[in-house]
């Protein structure tokens, strides 16, 4: 199962670039499809971040890695390095596990 | 070619390359091996991608659908590819090897280095792109191999660092009132279906909203 993840997603984004490389650029310059192309990444991205921090399977929780994502929040608002966002959520998560 | 394009690309490739340590740690936290970690980085090579395959499998989703949502958000890479064709004008080995590398980053550099010199635009793709495959695949590595040593993900506090991964990937996306009307429509749909939908599910269905909204708004 895992390695048909693995395996599919790979072969599926190497599609996508391939295919885009091989197109002629006018095929996506139409100002309707470039602008949902942009949007899509922002929603998927958006959903993972609801599903990642309150989805328990299929149950919504309030657990300690909603006080990681509010410090991960607070860490982007502050103009934080990537990797030490991640850390501050991480560590604050860990914390709270302790407790 | 000029020292700026070189000195972009190298630091560009060693700070992006160093989140593929956060990507092995997270992955291997979503239950995916060592080996399949390094599987995705070396072969599907596009970070958001790679976290959604761990997110949706870590979730418990299907198969199909870490590769439904991981597809959607490598379909940006299609847009780029597109972009570059006509700067790069490659074509069999190399092609397949550009289109491997064509990610946010690669493109990024090579668009900012385009006005000034169509040959620096083209180092800047390549150095950027490669660099960032080696330093990605690198700290893939070395994450996954220290998060497999740590064991019990959530007592390290792992179990917060996906949702802040897709969190800091989503930030530098909100510039627009449209991109923020679009992200709270997502999060809101994922979770009112969340209770409904096998896991997986509701990230792919968010999917609608931009369809929705790009169509409809005038830029």
């Amino acid at each position: 199962m895992m390695w048909t993840a693995v395996i599919g997603a790979s072969v599926l984004a190497f599609a996508f670039k391939y295919i885009g490389q091989s197109i002629p650029e006018s095929v996506l310059a139409n100002p309707r499809i470039a602008r949902i192309a942009d949007l899509i990444p922002t929603a998927l991205l958006a959903g993972l971040v609801a599903v990642q921090t309150f989805a328990d399977k299929t149950t919504l929780v309030i657990d300690q890695r909603l006080a990681g994502l509010a410090v991960a929040a607070i860490a982007l608002y502050l103009r934080a390095n990537f990797l030490v966002m991640l850390i501050a959520a991480t560590a604050t998560s860990a914390l709270l596990h302790q407790i | 070619m000029s020292r700026a394009v070189i000195r972009d690309s190298l630091s560009i490739s060693i700070a992006v390359g160093a989140y593929g340590a956060a990507f092995g740690v997270a992955s291997v936290a979503a239950g995916l091996t060592v080996l399949q970690t390094c599987a995705l980085s070396l072969l599907l090579f596009s970070g958001a991608s790679q976290f959604a395959v761990a997110g949706v499998i870590g979730a418990g989703g299907s198969a199909l659908s870490a590769i439904a949502a991981s597809g959607l958000l490598a379909l940006r890479n299609g847009f780029y590819g597109a972009r570059m064709a006509p700067l790069l004008k490659v074509r069999g080995i190399k092609r397949i090897l550009a289109s491997q590398i064509t990610i946010d980053e690669s493109t990024a550099i090579a668009l900012a280095h385009e006005s000034e010199s169509e040959a620096d635009a083209r180092k800047g793709f390549w150095l950027t792109g490669v660099g960032i495959y080696l330093f990605w695949n690198l700290a893939t590595l070395i994450g996954a191999l220290g998060a497999n040593a740590l064991g019990d993900p959530a007592q390290w506090g792992l179990d917060a660092t996906i949702p802040a991964a897709f969190l800091g990937l989503l930030w530098p996306r909100l510039k627009s009132s449209l991109s923020k009307i679009v992200a709270i429509g997502a999060i809101a749909l994922a979770l009112i279906l969340t209770p409904f939908l096998t896991p997986g599910i509701p990230i792919i269905a968010c999917v609608v909203i931009p369809l929705i909204a790009g169509w409809r708004v005038r830029s």
